[in-house]
């Protein structure tokens, strides 16, 4: 290996890492570092004056391996490889130092330790640093077609665009019919139009795209491969199962509506019903006129444990079937029991004084006290409730008991999550490769999340999503060619033994054995974990990137072992 | 002077470091003393490099991960569960506090949790005392008893153990028997004890030859738990019989690569 020459740019990033640490000081102390040939500071060494700093450094002084002291890696670590490789350095001989977010901004009122800390965390980034090497990206090529799993809105939303992009889909649904959940619905907020018009309109072009192959009462069996060829099969009925490859994958596998059996008289009573099939009944238009109905919101939701999600649409579904009833039979009373009405957005807070306008009568129950179905000797069901803002316990005769329930994940999401090696939340829901950052993505490159199958929302917002799914997995299906990242795992053939454990704990079958009975890595599958690595009976594997030895060597300078 | 400790955190990437982040941004603050290693997953930490960390005087390592069920690779902060169990138990051997080792759940959005962890954990382990192992005179019996622990983590035993420890308990093995948890337990147990005295044994008889007796009355054990031991030792071309001292043979190592 060539001698390392570490460059560190320390930054003060305006005050937020200078007006805690002495960064001229840090700056200082790195010089006297092993392999420390250049060190500076700079006020913001992300803004384009520090980032040629940086490369000016890497062509002036040599340097082949750069350190940046500032924020966490996980913002701009992508910006400062990419200076580096702009300056001719392999993107992994860069190493950050996060004095910013792990030290300034945490120990705001301690100076002087937090000074010595940042030393550290240089001191440990330089170890690191010393022992880089430089990695090839594996290159993949990718199919231009796509999966999409589930008919609903969401899917076929994301199908149409790509096909329109013009990709090859292939739209798996398990029911016969195409439309998921809002082929059940009557009316949508805030438009009110007919959910069947608009979901008419998508189901037709779907079906005249020639670019979408529609495969309904199918379910996917397998899924083998990675991001630009993932080796599908699916099985229609009990016919024969059809194989065939594509490129991305699209999750829009819907939700479930909670079934409240055994709460609130649901299943006991035939006028205790959900919310779902309320709007069944508005559907087919065989509401009968009555004199009171009482809707009670978030059962089985925002609990404890278990459900603690809100399913966001619940509150809006109430409002605007209150108002569809006012306008079917003004009468009619209508009581909304709920925890707190969460009427969010641009829109929908003008639908909440729209129906306190139109009559509908609001009681705030608290989840400690919750509302009481009381039948009594004819079966007259009254609901009995701790009004909250009045601090008094109410009681209203109802005729019909409308349970608002949550969306949760169907039954069967766990398999399709094994198959795909996707993760699902503590709720259920599938869960994306980051909340803020890449929140339709999945960790696993080329799958993606869209609709309710990541998380309870409207049909506006699963359109939304739809679309940005399409966007995400036209990107490598576009370019046909891309690079994963070459953080990966690799075999010492001369050390394994074949034993397989790597082969079984690989949460992606990255690994198998090969002819000769070794582990073998397919690198563009890794996604470089470790856990092989960590659990290698003879040790055989190591880490790209960060190596038993990087890792021993950043702990022994956190422990201001002398370096050697 | 006050006693300032030195701990080191293995975080992962995904949801701990980022926690560790939102401290930061959240400004909330932490002791000073934790310095934090970012791993893409604590299923990348392997045992051997937490009993190094410890060896070489951290006064506490604090691993920490995903919640389960949260794990960005699926399930590495199980297996993260599995190694500390195991590491648990085979400190505890050595006259080290396990306590001095922790795993902790943080999530991407728990920057006080986080913060609240390292201030819990610091001063547990300010209460504890600086490690045997720093110091002027550092406690050598109790180093090389990590040291044979150490070697014990490198062994292909305890890591195919722990490495297949969810396999076994979930889906059986070759023959498709599955291991009840208790049993596996126990296996553990016994594994983790033996490995660590044959290591212990080995790293004796590498400093100088000893006889069965000497090792037995150091280890405090039987002779014959001692020879049965001796004789996997021999099995595996660690040990040999170096000379007889009238009728008593002497052991020694046989140099294996590691």
């Amino acid at each position: 290996m060539e001698v390392p020459r570490i460059g560190v740019f320390v930054c003060h990033c305006g005050i937020n890492i200078g007006g805690v640490v002495n960064v001229p000081e840090v700056v200082k102390y790195a010089m006297t570092l092993p392999n420390v040939v250049y060190s500076e500071d700079n006020l913001y060494t992300c803004s384009s004056e520090g980032l040629s700093k940086i490369k000016e450094g890497i062509e002036k002084h040599n340097i082949n391996r750069v350190v940046v002291a500032s924020c966490t890696p996980r913002t701009h670590e992508p910006l400062f490889r990419a200076t580096c490789e702009e300056a001719g350095l392999n993107k992994y001989l860069f190493e950050m130092a996060n004095i910013r977010e792990h030290c300034s901004w945490s120990h705001m009122d301690e100076p002087y330790k937090a000074t010595e800390k940042a030393k550290d965390i240089v001191r440990m980034a330089v170890v690191k640093a010393r022992l880089l090497e430089p990695q090839e990206e594996p290159e993949i090529e990718v199919v231009p077609s796509t999966l999409v799993i589930g008919s609903g809105i969401s899917g076929m939303t994301a199908a149409l665009s790509l096909a329109d992009q013009g990709f090859q889909v292939y739209l798996v649904e398990k029911e016969p019919e195409l439309g998921g959940t809002v082929r059940h619905l009557h009316k949508l907020y805030p438009t009110m139009v007919e959910a069947s018009e608009g979901l008419n309109k998508l189901v037709n072009a779907v079906k005249l795209n020639k670019n979408i192959k529609v495969l309904s009462s199918t379910v996917v069996t397998q899924v083998k491969g990675f991001i630009g060829k993932f080796d599908v099969s699916v099985q229609k009925g009990n016919s024969d199962t059809a194989n065939f490859r594509v490129g991305t994958i699209i999750v829009a596998t819907g939700a479930d509506v909670f079934q409240p059996v055994g709460m609130y008289g649901y299943k006991e009573y035939d006028n205790v019903i959900t919310q779902f099939e309320l709007e069944q009944l508005l559907k087919g238009g065989q509401l009968e006129k009555t004199e009171r109905i009482v809707m009670i919101q978030c059962i089985g939701a925002r609990e404890e444990k278990g459900r603690t999600y809100c399913s966001r649409i619940c509150c809006m579904t109430a409002l605007k079937n209150a108002l569809l009833i006012k306008d079917l039979h003004p009468e009619t009373d209508v009581y909304i029991l709920f925890r707190d009405l969460q009427t969010y957005g641009k829109e929908y807070e003008e639908w909440h004084r729209m129906a306190q306008d139109r009559g509908v009568k609001f009681i705030k129950y608290v989840q400690e006290k919750p509302p009481q179905v009381v039948a009594g000797p004819d079966r007259k069901l009254t609901v009995d409730v701790y009004h909250a803002l009045l601090g008094e316990q109410v009681r209203v005769e109802s005729d019909l008991i409308v349970l608002s329930t949550p969306l949760v994940q169907h039954e069967d999401a766990k398999e399709l999550s094994q198959m795909l090696k996707v993760p699902l939340g503590l709720d259920g829901f599938f869960f994306e490769a980051h909340v803020k950052l890449r929140p339709i993505d999945f960790a696993t490159d080329g799958i993606y999340v869209c609709g309710t199958a990541h998380s309870p929302k409207d049909a506006a917002e699963s359109v939304t999503q739809a679309l940005g799914v399409a966007s995400r997995a036209a990107i490598p299906m576009a370019i046909r060619h891309l690079r994963t990242e070459a953080i990966t795992a690799i075999v010492d053939e001369s050390l394994c033994s074949g034993c397989g454990t790597c082969v079984k704990i690989c949460p992606y079958s990255a690994i198998e054995k090969d002819e000769k009975g070794v582990a073998r890595v397919t690198a563009v599958v890794c996604k470089g974990c470790g856990m092989c690595g960590a659990s290698c009976p003879e040790k055989a594997i190591s880490m790209r990137h960060f190596t038993d030895e990087q890792v021993v060597a950043q702990a022994l300078a956190a422990l201001g072992r002398p370096v050697t | 002077m006050t006693f300032e400790p030195r701990i080191v955190g293995f975080l992962c990437n995904w949801c701990s470091y980022a926690g560790a982040d939102l401290a930061g941004v959240s400004r909330i603050s932490y002791p000073t003393n934790i310095r934090i290693i970012r791993l893409m997953c604590t299923g990348r930490i392997d045992p051997v490099i937490v009993l190094e960390t410890l060896a070489n005087g951290a006064d506490g390592v604090m691993v920490m991960g995903c919640h389960p069920g949260d794990c960005h690779y699926i399930e590495g902060n199980l297996q993260a569960e599995y190694k500390i169990k195991m590491l648990k138990k085979l400190i505890g051997l050595t006259g080290l506090e396990p306590e001095r080792l922790r795993l902790e759940w943080v999530s991407a959005s728990e920057g006080g949790l986080f913060a609240d962890l390292v201030k819990e954990f610091s001063s547990q382990i300010t209460a504890l005392g600086p490690s045997p192992l720093t110091g002027e005179k550092p406690d050598t019996i109790i180093f090389e008893n990590i040291q044979a622990a150490k070697s014990a983590v490198e062994d292909f035993r305890l890591r195919v153990l722990v490495g297949r420890e969810k396999e076994l308990v979930e889906k059986g093995d070759a023959y498709g028997e599955k291991t009840v948890q208790e049993e596996l337990e126990r296996t553990m147990d016994e594994a983790i004890h033996a490995e660590y005295l044959r290591n212990k044994i080995y790293l004796m008889v590498r400093k100088e030859s000893q006889s069965v007796k000497e090792l037995s009355k150091c280890l405090d054990l039987e002779p014959q738990t001692t020879l049965r031991h001796i004789v996997v030792l021999r099995r595996r071309g660690m040990i040999t019989v170096d000379r007889v001292e009238g009728t008593t043979p002497l052991y020694a190592a046989l140099e294996v690569g590691r």
